[in-house]
């Protein structure tokens, strides 16, 4: 079970088989091809792209407030520009990015990683993306229109209600998110499922990769979580566009009913956002501790505790709305104990470390940066937990601080160590050390520089959401400090861009297995053929790529032909049957267009285009699923 | 950790800690008034406490963690490095599980104690009762035991005596909060939510709305002036009174233009036929530590500035332009300065 | 695909008879509906958070809902689940004509179900609109999410009916069947908990 560097015996299969393979897999390069791809591997690195697009512009959000931020009483932004900008920061980095970005990662990762040819719903997985980008499309345009959203990532209400806003901005608000919720539900969906059942047969539940351990249990937190969220914005829509009484006061509404369900969505999606980036991490760190992740056990059991706990930790987001007291105290409760299983993971990966022969590349440095702004928004999510000092810092810079430790340090510095990581598998190309180096370095100080003052300046009294400040209160110095920073990360970040851009354009090849990695996704080609593996992987062990057994039987097996794959039993992985796999089809990307449609009738208040969207939508539906007509025979018909 | 009496002062906070955080106090001990790091209340001790005792506890595990984590790079550059075997099934149960437990129950007992400490104001019983109704973007406050007693944005309490705060809003959402008194507490639209303040030390303690409210959510401050029981009392009963000053010509005029012009119909000045409900009673503004909750100093220049157009110093807020005449502006602010 | 995989692969798929544990498609629909209920458990955990923060329930100058029809209502809806059973054994066994009758019987008890609650609601806005208070957005806005579930499981089992009837379901093939009476049968038990909660619980 090491990390072998021996050479591997070259593919002996036939090579008119693997054409053949080639011929049903591959995807020609065509107009068509663009509209109708089911690649999970082209889904997922567009996914990919489209996050980092919608990165690079709420990263552009926050640089202009930054800037306003740098003075007190500066004036380069109107309190109505700066409002919607912290809107859209936060709602896009959060739905826009994160999840996008790590469902990406997963949609590209989890098939090669259980050994699998696609996702299990390939056209879903097509469908879901187009979601998103319109969804997105939708929420950026909205921007650079003047009507973005205002209310605040968390919407709350009456603010976002009738008669305190009146423009479109939050109906782009709850459209978009309801929008965008249908592609991350069946996203969701489709990891489950693809996780259970096309899992390479050998690979039972205590041999499945971490990583996709990470991604299921997000999955499940999205399934459980996410209504809540679309139940909000749909009654929040219904109260705005249709005159209904959910959160109004004063006809036997309820505002706080608003922020009870965005909180049961809002807690388990920090959990959503995080636990993929932590799945990165245990998928990075073997290959260059040269040693699998310790305690595999214990960190399976984190990841489904984490998952279970997050929902009942939500009322620690509300604990200054003058709730009873024990409710309190068991939130409290709750949101201390579920630091325990993020620190098993956090002393399970320093005593992969320690037990290894650390390897330091850029991925690696990634992580150990990880580590430490990790930890210390763990420190502060501690304190959060704890109700009387909640109160007292809630709502202010501290929060920022706090949340910025666990988002940037939690998910977008394992995000950048897997770009690195797994570049040669996305495209076949090695990045740049040196700029990888460079960028790590101006990204952890630019880091660290920008967020770290943000706590003194909230322990000093800077509430948040403000679009400027007083010049006497203390708050000037911390916050030029983060701006300044703020200026560091970028130019780190945009490193961190022009190292990929560099490496595509100018990469030198990549071998299949760069790094001597554990999973199975370096056991295909670098970047992956279109049918992942000509042979089914057959798993015996956690580790497989270092296992001589299945990097033998990799090369020697027979290969599966035709556009099919393998499906297994849930729990141990057994063989059951082969499946005919989705031929790329135009219907998914219609299907989004129908949803598209109704989206934007619903926006302009055109009823009747919502309706012809929903025709749309029901006519692609019924002519995506309409059943091949089959002889009797085939079918199975009795007498 | 610290629990004691006694107003901070910046000198007193100097610890061994890490150099920036030590360099970022210091910067803000030399002007915040706003800090919680400067407690003076009963309520914000205890938050400071907990915030002491949560920083050198992170210390401790931030030191625990970067060592473990130093050990291991280091360790990769002995030439005898190799990879060892076996899960560190114990290694993570001690210190990823049993450690962190013990250090938790203990943190959140601490916690417990303070949240039951903060549920109700030292001596139970609460001497002075104030209503504090947000709006967008200022503070109304009336003191029911004087029901004639309105302000805005300005915050008197006693010394050494609880203060009960109920807290309603008008509209949207907003967060009451004195950092150096006292944590926060949201005003939420359909309820009626209660806080306390206590202090021993006489000052002025700046708060300001802490739950985002629309766009002036930045400019809806206030003051708590805390003073002796004397004081409070003269100030409350002088709050209660109708305006009745001796006014000069220049006065006269401007109270003319304030009853006969648009003023009137959104402000109350007591003792006079402006009895307008919308914006803040003006009745003692003269005396106001601000205008427009902290938007601009109360001075002259600026009250003038904002009668003719409030739009330019507090974008947003509720007071459209004024069409006051030139001539009459000057009387206009001498009159709004002469009521204290 | 090439003419000769084709084959090769239709030769197959006669081949494995019975195949052998649950399809993604069974784990796609059950996950499905599992987001699908907690979105109802949601809608009714609002439904119950702002009756128990209301004196009176429902709000002065609204009655109690009428059971009468809605009795009648759920009589239709809840056997209307046993068809789709009985067509689902008939298919597994080949029987084309099983499936076609109960999908049938199906179709027509679930739009008698609509018809009755438009007819309901014809009477109910007469005292009270989706705009009246939070109570009656509640309650018209929890039934007609309701009411368009039904509407979406009519369509499917139409459109199964129709692919039925061209004859694409047989014992080997009827996915689709399962994944539909998957879904009616999780429409129909929402309707319970809407019934006891939003019916019958303002009478306890």
């Amino acid at each position: 079970m090491s990390a072998s560097t021996e050479e591997r015996p070259s593919p002996s299969t036939d090579p008119q088989e693997l054409a053949r393979l080639e011929q049903e897999w591959g995807e020609r390069p065509s107009v068509h091809s663009f509209f109708s791809t089911v690649d999970h591997k082209r889904i997922g690195r567009r996914y990919m792209i489209t996050a980092g697009a919608f990165f690079i512009l709420a990263g552009m959000d926050a640089m202009v407030m930054r800037t306003q931020l740098a003075r007190p009483n500066a004036s380069i932004l109107s309190p109505e520009e700066y409002d919607q900008l912290f809107t859209m920061h936060g709602t896009a980095m959060i739905f826009l990015v994160a999840t996008p970005m790590f469902f990406g990662f997963g949609n590209f990762l989890v098939p090669l990683m259980i050994g699998a040819r696609d996702m299990a719903f390939p056209r879903l997985n097509a469908f879901g993306y187009w979601v998103f980008l319109f969804a997105g499309s939708i929420m950026f345009g909205s921007q650079f229109l003047g009507k973005a959203p205002d209310g605040g990532w968390f919407g709350y209400v009456p603010l976002t209600d009738r008669p305190y806003s009146l423009g479109i901005n939050l109906d782009v608000y709850s459209l978009g998110l309801l929008f965008l919720g249908v592609s991350t539900t069946i996203g969701a969906i489709n990891f489950i499922v693809t996780a259970l059942k096309l899992r390479a047969p050998g690979m039972s539940l205590n041999r499945v990769p971490l990583f996709v351990w990470a991604i299921v249990g997000t999955s499940f937190m999205v399934i459980f979580a996410l209504p809540a969220l679309n139940l909000d914005n749909a009654m929040l829509f219904l109260d705005r566009r249709f005159g209904a009484h959910f959160f109004d006061p004063h006809d036997g509404g309820s505002t706080l009913l608003w922020q009870h369900l965005f909180w049961i969505f809002g807690h388990p999606d920090v959990y959503i956002i995080v636990m993929p980036a932590l799945g990165i991490v245990s998928a990075v760190l073997p290959a260059f501790c040269r040693r699998g992740v310790v305690a595999y056990p214990l960190m399976v059991l984190a990841i489904v505790t984490i998952s279970i706990i997050s929902f009942g930790v939500w009322v620690h987001h509300m604990f200054a709305t003058g709730l009873p007291q024990l409710s309190y105290s068991f939130f409290s409760a709750a949101s201390t104990l579920i630091t325990i299983p993020s620190g098993i993971q956090i002393i399970g990966w320093l005593a992969t470390m320690l037990r290894g022969r650390i390897v330091v590349r850029t991925p690696f440095l990634f992580v150990v940066g990880f580590i430490v702004t990790f930890v210390l928004g763990g420190f502060t999510g501690v304190m959060f937990a704890i109700t009387a000092f909640d109160q007292q810092v809630t709502d202010s810079y501290f929060v920022v601080a706090h949340f910025h430790y666990v988002l940037f340090g939690g998910a977008v510095f394992p995000m950048i160590a897997g770009v690195y990581y797994w570049l040669p598998k996305f495209t076949g190309k090695m990045f740049s050390e040196r700029l990888g180096r460079w960028a790590f370095w101006l990204v952890f100080i630019g880091f660290n520089t920008t967020f770290f003052p943000m706590h003194v300046a909230g322990l000093f009294g800077m509430p948040r959401r403000v679009y400027t400040y007083p010049g006497d209160l203390g708050w000037n110095i911390p916050n030029l400090i983060s701006t300044i920073g703020a200026y560091v990360l970028a130019v780190g970040l945009l490193l961190v861009l022009i190292g990929v851009i560099h490496a595509i354009r100018r990469g030198a090849p990549a071998e299949d297995d760069p790094w001597g990695g554990d999973t199975l996704e370096w056991g295909t080609a670098s970047p992956p053929k279109p049918y992942n593996f000509a042979v089914v992987p057959l798993v015996h062990s956690l580790h497989p790529m270092w296992d001589e057994r299945t990097r033998t039987a990799l090369v020697e097996g027979t290969i599966l032909t035709g556009h099919r794959a393998v499906q297994t039993s849930e729990l141990d992985g057994q063989h059951e049957r082969v499946l005919e796999m989705p031929e790329p089809a135009l219907v998914p990307f219609v299907n989004a267009v129908g949803i598209l449609v109704v989206v934007l009738g619903l926006l302009w208040g055109w009823y009747w285009v919502a309706g012809a969207g929903a025709v749309i939508v029901a006519g692609s539906l019924a002519r995506w699923l309409w059943p091949p007509e089959r002889t009797p025979e085939e079918a199975g018909v009795a007498r | 950790m610290r629990r004691r009496g006694g107003h901070g002062t910046g000198t007193r906070r100097v610890r061994p800690a890490p150099a920036l955080v030590l360099l970022l106090l210091l910067a803000g001990c030399s002007g915040g008034s706003q800090s919680t790091l400067h407690a003076s209340g009963a309520g914000a001790r205890r938050t400071e406490g907990l915030w002491w005792l949560f920083f050198w506890i992170s210390v401790a595990v931030f030191a625990e963690v970067m060592t473990l984590l130093g050990w291991a790079l280091w360790r990769r550059r002995r030439a005898t490095a190799r990879v060892r075997g076996g899960d560190a099934l114990g290694m993570v149960s001690v210190l990823g599980v049993a450690i962190p437990f013990v250090i938790l129950a203990v943190v959140y007992g601490i916690g417990l104690h303070d949240l039951n400490a903060l549920a109700s104001p030292p001596g139970k019983n609460a001497a002075v009762n104030i209503e504090v109704v947000g709006h967008r973007w200022w503070w109304e406050v009336h003191y029911p035991d004087q029901p004639a007693a309105v302000t805005a944005n300005e915050i008197h309490i006693p010394i050494g005596e609880s203060v009960r705060v109920r807290l309603r809003t008008a509209d949207v959402q907003h967060s009451f909060w004195v950092p150096n008194l006292m944590p926060k507490t949201d005003l939420i639209a359909g309820k009626v939510n209660e806080t306390w303040l206590y202090t021993d030390e006489a000052g002025n303690y700046r708060g300001q709305c802490a739950e985002y409210c629309g766009q002036q959510h930045a400019f809806m401050a206030f003051l708590v002036v805390a003073e002796p029981r004397a004081q409070f009392d003269a100030w409350v009963t002088a709050q209660a009174q109708p305006t009745t000053p001796t006014l000069t010509a220049a006065q006269q005029r401007g109270k003319a233009v304030f009853e006969q012009g648009s003023c009137a119909s959104c402000h109350t000045v007591r003792g006079t036929s402006a009895d307008g409900t919308v914006g803040p009673d003006l009745t003692t503004i003269g005396s106001r530590w601000s205008i427009g909750a902290g938007a601009a100093p109360n001075d002259a220049g600026h009250l003038g500035g904002w009668i003719a157009n409030s739009q330019t110093i507090k974008p947003g807020n509720a007071m459209p332009p004024q069409p006051v005449a030139a001539q009459d502006l000057p009387d206009l602010v001498a009159y709004l300065q002469s009521l204290k | 695909m090439t003419a000769v995989a084709k084959e090769a692969t239709q030769a197959q798929a006669l081949a494995t008879e019975m195949p052998s544990g649950r399809t993604t498609g069974w784990w796609g629909m059950i996950l499905f509906v599992t987001t699908e209920a907690t979105f109802f458990a949601a809608a009714l955990g609002s439904y119950f958070y702002i009756r128990f923060q209301s004196g009176q329930w429902p709000p002065p100058g609204i009655e109690d809902p009428k059971l009468t029809k809605v009795l009648f209502m759920t009589a239709l809806l809840l056997p209307s689940s046993l068809p789709v059973m009985w067509a689902e054994r008939g298919i597994r066994k080949g029987q084309r004509w099983r499936l076609r009758a109960g999908l049938a019987i199906t179709l027509v008890l679930g739009l008698a179900f609509l018809g009755m609650q438009v007819w309901e609601y014809s009477e109910d806005l007469k005292k009270h609109t989706f705009t009246t208070d939070a109570y009656s957005s509640l309650f018209y806005g929890i039934t007609t999410f309701h009411g368009f579930h039904v509407a979406v499981g009519l369509l499917m089992v139409g459109w199964l009916l129709a692919a039925s009837l061209r004859g694409s379901f047989g014992y080997r093939r009827h996915e689709r069947v399962r994944l539909t009476a998957i879904y009616w049968h999780f429409v129909d038990v929402v309707w319970v908990a809407i019934f006891l909660s939003l019916y019958l619980s303002p009478r306890l």
